[in-house]
């Protein structure tokens, strides 16, 4: 989230799209049923279910799944067409005023630069139009064609109210209707938050549709606000966690990429690492990144870690290719992977294409699974019938179950969809031989090490000089590493701008990642989290939920990462004269001398309007982005259809056959025969989580199991007429992969659409079943679900693939 | 089970009267369903305070799981799919002992003291006294109480009776993620229901009311329902009240006509008496008889 759960209730206008935050976030819902009460906002829930969060909505709209850049292009359109934008921000603080190189172009779904071979594109022509300093030239009138909003306009344009119609399935009255009430927060009086989650990132577009919306609210000139933004709900109550800590095979924590063997020595990898500004007077905070680098380098290394070695960057790995979830699977398939340590994670369950992953984990010498439940990666070789058709005798596999701690037999913290760091304390023992992760991972490690040690080995050094300064080693404690995360000084930190103080003294706990430094003298494991254990102690443990301001800023409860700060971005709540846009929402201003407000500012604090210091500190043009180069598949989103889709053109760009699905995603060899068409697979399925369970924890308690107790599919009336399937008849639901049974949930919530002249059905698809348990044991839904992911980061294609159904 | 804190105020099957030393508030559970997103942690509250496990059950095409309350089951999230005005609408009912202030229940039960209502306005059953005649389901209009057959006794929500009677709120009220559940004075939980109407009037819901239904005297769970002209789309009947069989049973009349009966027939016993003197053992072959 840029803005965090309480901030919801600020909003006049709540947009869920891509999410079902009723059913899968119902406590921080109530952030919204306040926005409502208190603030008399307004609920718009676009799905393609008419769902829980809907019941509660004052305008719904059913979409067609995986068309929801059709729908926010044509949102985009709208805004732009009828001139409902908030100018002064766009110009101030977007790149809309932006020139383009000549040279860029879009021509029927594909952008320039595209090399079909590769599935990929070659980037050249997105960049900006540079002057001779190397800065990126702008038109403050906006007007120049080749800027960033003119070439917008012109792209948008195609997507018109009934090109929307056609393709979402929305009917153009109500689109526009939707289109009116977002356009109100045009109006820097008011302001629209939006929330989504995994139905937005689990498309082969997945990324771009966050980016559609993010680029609706700077045209709104709703991010930095109290009540705004983009807000991420993330799925488990650490998931936040897990991605700052670097808990992915591209990243090091505090999001600093892992070098690739194209960076081969520290040099190299910090100048490729480290942007430049794209604008004069720009904060362009990631030029700290050597400080940052260095700081974790120390952090896991020591005294190991000196200038001379590179601070050991050489004992790190560098990607030679992407190892993601997805690659890691084909991999296995392919015989390449050798043994797979396995969590607090259940692939069988959450990876696509089931019989795939079977194939893949009955390849592997070993498996170890790390989880306090047993889950069904763990039972990959059981036969369970026709919910797990394997041969035990065929796979040679040795699976190794270690029983660890569930969240609340283990003290911690945890960080929610609001970067808010909270620290917990364990509420109960763990039953029988259960252990801790940590502890886990120690022995694991100490037990390498020995190894190491004793045999040497083709490269000891990271294990052998990996710091492990913890009081009992085979137990790190909690605070432990908490500290460790937060830093350090390792020698005195002088104050420049006093040379009589000091910002921190030789082994003191540091204040915040201003203090990091790039010579060695400090150590940080994770930079985004400095502050959250400080010589004053532990932030996160802080418990004062006092909101001087009533604008639902917490200061005093538990440590919001990064400083503490609540809103990101939160210099654009003010205009560029440091006035807040809206007197009912005084979230910072400029006082004459610095900013000050309610929240910790995002920006320099002595940093005068003047200056023209642009609020997105964290890029290099100082604004947000309305126009991403950065992006794989595109600078702006376009739509592209789901790699299985009921349609045989892409309505956008129908003469365009490679632009029919994303031309930049990933397909690996042999998974395109295994997708299905149209003809074989007329119906959209859809999969999405259900309030009574938690993905495949819960279906272990009794009470969820009693709550929602077996597995069912939901099919709305003009499909089940057609195929005269009754309420509670058992179906069979295939895909061009396998084919599951279930009981038939008959409803009005699913209505069958009209795209492009004919009728489509969506089947609903809920995921918690599986063959361990206490509820009715039932089918993975991955047994039915495509193996291709998002462009940009690979997340599965989950909501939207092709399926046919009938009575069983 | 007697609740020191709680006055009775009426018993089943019983003349006498409760206390009434102490006074205390009436009180009540807000139920506001446009507030409520079906999410069922009420349920499970209720399963987790009054330690009630109900078997896995099977899905039968609906979200309303298990399918009825039950004795295991005291308070159930019910799912309707309506088309109101053109627009469809996924109403979701929290179902549970309403707790009348008339209550059918306790008019219709014959054993003393099995349910007994208190000061408070909680009808609680006291199942140690239950006999398990079933007349308690047939004397409420809600179709509330469930007989259980392994012990043949009758269950239902107790508004938890006894957290309240320790100053607690009701375990589902604890629990609402999203303050669709109230609790409180009867009086406050109406004033707070006749807040919302305004905001869901604005909202287009002109026929928004507050469900608190006079014909058993009002309840002490009260709900404000956005389509308050409808409340059976809600699953709740229009205009509840107590049936007149069940009304006659606990009335005067029907006092004083047992009395009547009972006197009647000890006279008719003693005058049989003396007409015919006592009544001969027949012999020992029985052939007279």
């Amino acid at each position: 989230m840029t803005n965090n759960w309480v901030d919801i209730k600020n909003a006049d206008v709540v947009l869920v799209m891509g999410g079902n935050p009723a059913e899968a976030h119902p406590c921080g819902f109530k952030w919204v049923i306040e926005a409502k009460i208190k603030n008399k906002a307004r609920l718009i829930v676009v799905d393609p279910r008419f769902t829980r969060t809907a019941a509660v909505a004052d305008t719904f709209a059913q979409i067609r799944p995986g068309t929801d850049i059709a729908f926010l292009g044509g949102v985009i359109h709208y805004l732009l067409e009828k001139d409902k934008i908030q100018h002064e921000y766009v110009k101030a603080y977007t790149n809309a005023p932006f020139l383009l190189k000549e040279d860029y172009q879009f021509q029927e779904g594909l952008f320039s630069g595209y090399n079909a071979e590769k599935r990929s594109y070659d980037k050249a022509s997105w960049g900006y139009e540079l002057d001779k300093d190397g800065f990126a030239k702008v038109d403050m009138t906006m007007q120049d064609p080749r800027c960033v909003l003119q070439q917008m306009k012109r792209h948008y344009a195609r997507y018109t109210p009934e090109v929307v119609e056609g393709v979402t399935g929305v009917k153009k009255d109500l689109f526009l209707k939707i289109c009116e009430t977002i356009a109100t927060t045009a109006a820097p009086d008011r302001v629209m938050t939006n929330l989504y989650a995994l139905g937005w990132t689990q498309h082969s577009v997945g990324s771009q549709n966050i980016r559609a919306m993010a680029m609706i609210q700077l045209l709104l000139g709703n991010m930095g606000m109290p009540g705004g933004g983009l807000n991420a709900l993330r799925g488990h109550s650490n998931i936040q966690g897990l991605t700052d800590l670097g808990v992915m095979s591209h990243l090091l924590p505090g999001y600093i990429g892992l070098p690739t063997e194209a960076e081969p020595d520290l040099k190299t990898f910090l100048e490729k690492r480290t942007p430049k500004a794209l604008r004069p007077n720009q904060m362009n905070f990631p030029q700290n990144t050597p400080k940052w680098f260095i700081s974790l380098l120390k952090a896991w290394y020591g005294k190991a870690a000196t200038k001379e070695n590179d601070f050991g960057y050489d004992w790190l790995p560098k990607n030679d290719k992407p190892y993601d979830i997805m690659a890691a699977f084909e991999l296995m398939y392919q015989g390449k992977m050798n043994g797979y340590f396995c969590q607090g994670f259940n692939p069988l369950a959450s990876v696509p294409d089931k019989a795939k992953l079977l194939d893949g984990l009955s390849k592997l010498k070993y498996l170890v699974t790390i989880d306090p439940l047993p889950t069904e990666t763990s039972s990959f070789w059981k036969n369970v019938g026709e919910l797990n058709p394997v041969d035990p005798s065929k796979i040679q596999t040795e699976v190794f179950r270690l029983p660890s701690t569930c969240f609340a037999e283990e003290d911690g913290s945890l960080t929610n969809s609001g970067r808010w760091l909270q620290w917990h304390y364990k509420g109960a023992e763990p039953p029988g031989e259960a252990r801790n992760d940590v502890d886990i991972m120690a022995d694991l490690f100490l037990r390498v090490r020995a190894l190491y040690a004793k045999e040497g080995g083709a490269l000891p050094e990271p294990i052998l000089n990996l710091s492990w300064p913890h009081l009992i080693p085979s137990q790190p404690k909690p605070e432990e590493i908490a500290r460790e995360f937060n830093g350090k000084a390792l020698a005195d930190i002088p104050d420049p701008k006093d040379p009589t103080k000091f910002l921190a003294r030789e082994g003191e706990q540091l204040a915040t990642f201003a203090h990091l430094q790039a010579d060695g003298t400090t150590a940080c494991g994770n930079w985004i989290y400095c502050g959250s254990w400080t010589q004053a102690g532990n932030m996160m443990g802080r418990r004062d939920a006092s909101d001087p301001t009533g604008l639902g800023v917490t200061p005093g409860w538990a440590w919001n990462w990064p400083v503490n700060r609540r809103i990101l971005y939160n210099r654009a709540s003010a205009d560029p004269s440091g006035k807040p846009w809206d007197p009912k929402r005084k979230y910072l201003a400029w006082t004459g001398t610095k900013w000050a407000g309610a929240d910790v500012p995002d920006m320099r604090p002595d940093a005068a309007p003047s200056e023209g210091v642009g609020p997105f500190i964290m890029t290099p043009e100082g604004v947000a982005r309305l126009w991403a180069p950065a992006m794989t598949d595109g600078p702006f989103p376009e739509h592209y259809e789901p790699f299985e889709t009921p349609l045989e053109k892409n309505p956008l760009s129908p003469k365009e056959p490679r632009a029919l699905s994303n031309p930049a995603a990933r397909v690996y060899k042999g998974d395109r025969e295994r997708f299905g068409t149209a003809k074989e697979f007329p119906y959209v399925a859809t999969t999405y989580r259900l309030t009574e369970h938690f993905h495949f924890w819960s279906k272990h308690t009794r009470i969820s199991a009693v709550l929602q107790p077996e597995m069912f599919v939901e099919i709305g009336e003009g499909l089940a007429k057609e195929k005269g399937i009754r309420q509670g008849d058992q179906v069979l639901v295939r895909s061009k992969r396998g084919q599951i049974k279930a009981k038939a949930l008959i409803t009005k919530r699913i209505q069958t659409l009209q795209i492009q002249g004919k009728s489509v059905h969506t089947v609903g698809i809920p995921i918690h079943w599986g063959f361990e348990g206490l509820t009715k044991a039932g089918p993975l839904v991955n047994t039915l679900t495509p193996f291709v992911g998002d462009a940009n980061i690979q997340t599965p294609e989950f909501k939207a693939f092709l399926v046919n159904v009938e009575k069983a | 089970m007697a609740l020191q804190s709680l006055d009775i105020k009426n018993r089943s099957a019983s003349t006498s009267r409760g206390p009434s030393a102490r006074s205390t508030l009436e009180v009540a559970k807000l139920i506001d369903v446009s507030r409520c997103i079906g999410c069922k942690a009420c349920q499970a509250a209720c399963m987790e305070w009054n330690d009630l496990r109900g078997e896995v059950g099977v899905n039968e095409g609906l979200y309303t799981n298990p399918r009825d309350l039950d004795d295991q089951t005291w308070t159930l999230m019910r799912f309707y799919e309506e088309q109101i005005e053109g627009s469809l609408q996924w109403l979701i009912l929290k179902d549970g002992c309403l707790h009348c202030s008339d209550p059918g229940c306790l008019k219709a039960c014959p054993a003393p003291g099995a349910i007994v209502q208190y000061t408070n306005g909680i009808v609680d059953f006291h199942e140690e006294s239950c006999i398990g005649c079933g007349y308690c389901i047939s004397g409420c209009p809600f179709n509330i109480p469930r007989l259980r057959k392994e012990d043949a006794k009758v269950y239902k929500c107790t508004l938890c009776s006894d957290r309240v009677s320790v100053g607690l709120e009701p375990a589902c009220i604890k629990t609402c993620p999203t303050g669709a559940l109230h609790f409180g004075s009867k009086e406050d939980m109406l004033f707070q229901a006749q807040e919302r109407l305004g905001d869901l009037r604005e909202r287009g819901f002109a026929k928004a009311a507050v469900y608190d239904p006079a014909g058993v005297g009002g309840t002490h769970v009260v709900f404000v329902l956005p389509h308050g002209d409808r409340p059976e789309a809600y699953g709740l009947p229009k205009d509840p009240s107590v049936a007149p069989l069940v009304a006659i049973w606990r009335s005067g009349v029907a006092r004083a006509l047992g009395v009547i009966t009972m006197f009647s027939v000890a006279v008719a016993g003693i005058l049989h008496y003396m007409r015919h003197g006592p009544n001969q053992v027949p012999g020992e072959d029985g052939k007279e008889a």
